[in-house]
């Protein structure tokens, strides 16, 4: 398999296969957009879970207890609310604090017998109370400040480095398409928003767009000179990159998401709710999602705002026709070498990705060796 | 070797650290993972109004207070009226001066001052003017001192350590009788003429003199906003021209004075230096109390009681499991993908893994910073990113491979171009650390550390390791001469003979061990192997990415070769062989 895999990696580079992924933009673009409305949909009807760190929650203080293991207390919380995931502390060395999500009064009475039966102490010696959140406003606020002021300086960094903007504006609308479908991805499934999932999802920020970055400086080496010939168009110019690309997409997205999987896996099987399933989960969505998109959605977006340049626009039809002249030139030639040779220069669909020449003077001379 | 020097450097001051100072060679962990103090604040009642408004103002000034002491992950919460702070580990006094204290800082000028111990009145007579309530020329006048005033200076003894706990409550426009926060001397200041909200930035360091020389003292600097700093001038201006004590002003804190320098000059560009009896922690502290604005309340500490992980020691163990066989995972699949070449990306990793673990021990010794459970997967996701550096770079190799260069070659001109797309993808990366870390607070703070820390240590591996052992095994028989198992094999590859020059075409794979282009060279025509069926062959010898390709034509070699093979084939007429080559001149 090794060796169909490496061959294949072959035939895409050279062009021998390629796969039409720019051409069928629009397809993929259907798949984005339902996707995304999905995505809105599911935070709309359902909402996000979100927990006690946001929320805010009750906390039961045990105090004079024998026995500080944290096991009693997630039984009997269990018992009043199956879905609550408490947390367990022990506080000095007779205390047990147990945090859970915000109850109604009656579960909190309930909770506090039971508290006090798994223990063994008296009522009194559990107190109740109302915690605030500890991932308040003000942080989510700053989180979002430090988020805008990202996508801004993300956004000059990438203009400046490609010298394009309309390159980082594509990569910052897959950056939006993966952020969006992930958080819906992780609504509909309806595990607890924790700290640890929101920072999950910053990760998938720098992910989505590191992932891009390293496919369109494939496309813009590919596109470097696209205006100077005539043999094959920007589209077919930046789909040629893609799938040069392919193969590198395809193994970094398997190491990436290899380490996260294992995590997710014993995360969620073997823990249950935590924060580790919480990333991970969060981490393995947005990496899947964001390794789809630096390949089906940036480059053929990209590509749709490129060619509303008007240079690139004039040159693509240029290309056209000349390759349909060429085509209509292989239909009226009568001598088999012409027609084959024009069928062959129409027929290139932006395989083989040439530049034009320059005279390189010494350069292209053998250079001498250096003794060793 | 600059790597191996860089390790060895590294891991000789963390030994250094444990053998002379308080280092462990086990990283610090944060609060969910190893537990630490949970302090309970309560607003000393008496003082302010308590409301949502002010809780919720005092946690933020707290966490930022605790944030940039240290990349500390604390947990603030609020609990009714009362803050619940969670720090790991065990705090220090200044920590516990950091979350408890108000830090208002004001500035008043000195009426008089007055040795520290009580002064029975000589004067007999009781004040018997009528308390009118006089209005002072300036903050400065000494008409501000009534009798009742003097009277309460007079009884205050400020040896009693009670009276230099300070508070709050002090009314600004008041004059204020009250002790040095050493217990020293005691003074009467008029009211505020500057508050501490004036202050726009507050660093702490060694003062220096006139003459820049260092004075060996710590002090705390101060810059004062454009009003402060106005205000500042009219201050330094009028008390410039008095009579000792009364041209010196006094430094205020939480209702003390702790300092009262003198004002010997105009100041105008609105900077001012505390000095007083500072060590680096004191300074420290108070810089960092000043900056973040002070507590709308004062606290006292309720309780201060240890706390258990609020994670099962179970998630960290399972956490490290689901790393090591994310890992393994990882080395299994570069081996498949890469054969041999899989093994520099294992060592390459295990470089990565051996800093990172290093530079995180000598972070938790040096700036207290402590690993979360979230920091522990985002590690873990490094690898994902560390290992596509590799990935982005063989890529490259083998795409020089497929384009017939020998490897010495492919190896350089690879590198030259993922290192471009390492940098700009790494760069991304660091960006969005950096912007987070310094924007954001608490676990998104400690966070961002990471990611950028991780993204540091991939460039470090990539640079100084990857690509000189790449060099390195370029020079080997095994790696340049294309072994199967190798991973770079170019045959495998699917290289493609390379034209060179002079109507001959070099046949890759075929260099000798010093990997220098000793290409077998073949007169042309190559008797091209027909492609399966339903691959089209179009010459991949065409496609030499780069700006060394030259053409202008409409053809590729390739393209051209098929053309006049099936019209060869077709009217049996034969293509003479040099005109090919002629052809193949022109395309260079």
């Amino acid at each position: 398999m090794a060796q169909g895999f490496a061959q294949w990696g072959n035939d895409l580079y050279t062009g021998r296969k390629s796969y039409q992924i720019v051409g069928h933009r629009r397809r993929f673009y259907i798949v984005a957009i339902v996707m995304v409305v999905l995505s809105f949909g599911v935070l709309l009807t359902k909402g996000f879970n979100l927990g006690i760190d946001f929320r805010g929650g009750s906390e039961f203080v045990v105090s004079n207890v024998s026995d500080t293991s944290q096991q009693p207390a997630i039984d009997a919380v269990a018992e009043v609310a199956p879905d609550e995931v408490p947390r367990v502390t022990s506080v000095g060395g007779s205390a047990v604090r147990v945090q859970t999500d915000r109850l109604t009064a009656d579960e909190v009475t309930e909770v506090r017998d039971a508290l006090a039966g798994a223990y063994s102490v008296t009522e009194d010696d559990v107190t109740t109370a109302f915690i605030g959140p500890s991932w308040g406003k003000d942080v989510s606020q700053k989180a979002i400040t430090g988020l805008i002021v990202f996508l801004v300086l993300v956004g000059l960094v990438m203009t400046i480095y490609f010298r394009n903007w309309r390159m980082a504006a594509a990569a910052l609308i897959a950056l939006f398409h993966d952020l969006i479908i992930t958080v819906g991805i992780y609504a509909a499934i309806g595990w607890e928003v924790t700290p640890a999932t929101v920072i999950g999802f910053l990760t998938i920020l720098g992910y989505s767009i590191y992932d891009t970055v390293v496919v369109f400086d494939k496309v813009r080496e590919n596109t470097r000179g696209v205006l100077d010939q005539t043999r094959s168009t920007y589209a077919e110019r930046a789909n040629l990159a893609v799938n040069q690309t392919l193969v590198r997409s395809i193994n970094t997205s398997v190491v990436a998401l290899l380490p996260v999987s294992a995590i997710l896996f014993i995360g969620a099987f073997l823990l249950g709710a935590g924060t580790l399933r919480d990333i991970s989960l969060a981490l393995f969505v947005g990496m899947a999602v964001g390794a789809y998109s630096s390949i089906f959605l940036a480059t053929p977006l990209e590509v749709s705002l490129r060619e509303r340049e008007p240079a690139i626009k004039e040159h693509t039809q240029k290309v056209l026709d000349k390759r349909a002249a060429l085509v209509a030139d292989a239909a009226r030639s009568t001598d088999d070498v012409s027609r084959d040779a024009a069928l062959a220069a129409a027929g290139v669909q932006g395989s083989g990705q040439l530049l034009p020449g320059a005279h390189q003077g010494n350069k292209a001379q053998p250079r001498r060796k250096r003794g060793h | 070797m600059t790597l191996a020097v860089l390790i060895l450097a590294l891991f000789a001051s963390i030994f250094a650290g444990t053998k002379w100072s308080d280092a462990s060679t086990t990283p610090g962990l944060a609060l969910d993972l190893e537990g630490g103090t949970q302090i309970i604040l309560t607003p000393v009642a008496t003082e302010g109004k308590v409301t949502d408004e002010t809780i919720t103002q005092a946690i933020n000034v707290i966490r930022q207070r605790v944030d940039s002491s240290g990349v500390t992950e604390a947990e603030i919460t609020s609990q009714g009226n009362n803050i619940v702070v969670g720090l790991p580990g065990t705090p220090s006094d200044e920590t516990l001066d950091l979350v408890r204290k108000s830090a208002q800082m004001r500035f008043r000028p000195v009426l008089t001052v007055g040795a520290p111990t009580p002064v029975e009145s000589t004067e007999t007579e009781t004040p018997a003017e009528p308390e009118t309530p006089v209005t002072p020329a300036n903050p400065s006048d000494l008409a501000q001192i009534t009798p009742a005033i003097q009277a309460e200076f007079d009884a205050l003894d400020c040896t009693d350590p009670a009276n230099l706990t300070g508070g709050l409550g002090d009314d600004p426009d008041a004059p204020l009788v009250t002790c040095a926060d050493d217990g020293t001397a005691k003074y009467i200041l008029g009211p505020v003429e500057i508050e501490g909200t004036e202050i726009s930035n507050a660093s702490s360091g060694m003062g220096t003199t006139a003459q820049g020389v260092s004075t060996g003292q710590w002090v705390v600097n101060l810059e004062f906003n454009k009003a402060g700093t106005e205000a500042f001038e009219v201050v330094t201006d009028r008390l410039f021209s008095l009579p000792a004590p009364q041209n010196a002003f006094a430094l205020v804190l939480d209702g003390l004075v702790i300092s009262a320098p003198s004002a010997n000059a105009v100041i105008t560009d609105g900077k001012a230096e505390i000095s007083g009896s500072f060590t680096r922690e004191s300074a420290a502290l108070l810089a960092n109390q000043l900056n973040f604005g002070s507590l709308p309340l004062t606290f006292e500490v309720q309780s201060e009681q240890q706390i258990s992980a609020t994670l099962g020691s179970e998630q960290l163990e399972k956490g490290l499991i689901a790393g090591a066989i994310g890992l393994l995972l990882v080395v299994i699949y570069s081996l498949f993908q890469y054969r041999a070449l899989g093994l520099v990306t294992v060592a390459s990793l295990g470089i990565a893994a051996v800093l990172t673990f290093g530079v995180i021990l000598l972070l938790s010794w040096t700036i207290g910073y402590r690993l979360s459970l979230p920091g522990v997967a985002g590690i873990i996701v490094a690898i994902g990113i560390t290992a596509d550096s590799f990935i982005v770079y063989f890529e490259r190799i083998r795409d020089e491979l497929r384009d017939g260069r020998t490897l010495n070659s492919a190896v350089e001109k690879g590198w030259d171009r993922a290192r471009r797309t390492i940098l700009a993808s790494d760069a991304v990366n660091f960006l969005a650390a950096v912007v987070l870390y310094f924007l954001a607070v608490g676990g998104v703070r400690g966070f961002a550390f990471t990611l950028g820390l991780t993204t540091l240590i991939d460039l470090i591996v990539v640079f100084m390791f990857t690509h000189p052992v790449m060099q390195l095994l370029a020079r080997t028989k095994f790696f340049a001469n294309g072994h199967p198992a190798s991973g770079l094999d170019p045959r495998r590859l699917g290289a493609t003979t390379r034209y060179a020059g002079r109507g001959r075409v070099a046949r890759p794979g075929t260099q000798d061990a010093s990997g220098t282009s000793d290409a077998a060279v073949t007169d042309a025509p190559v008797d091209e192997p027909f492609g399966s069926p339903t691959r089209e062959k179009v010459g991949a010898g065409a496609s030499l990415s780069g700006a060394t390709t030259g053409d202008s034509g409409r053809m590729t070699i390739a393209e051209r070769r098929a053309a006049a093979r099936r019209a060869a084939q077709d009217s049996g007429s034969t293509t003479d062989s040099s005109t090919e080559g002629d052809k193949n001149e022109e395309n260079r």
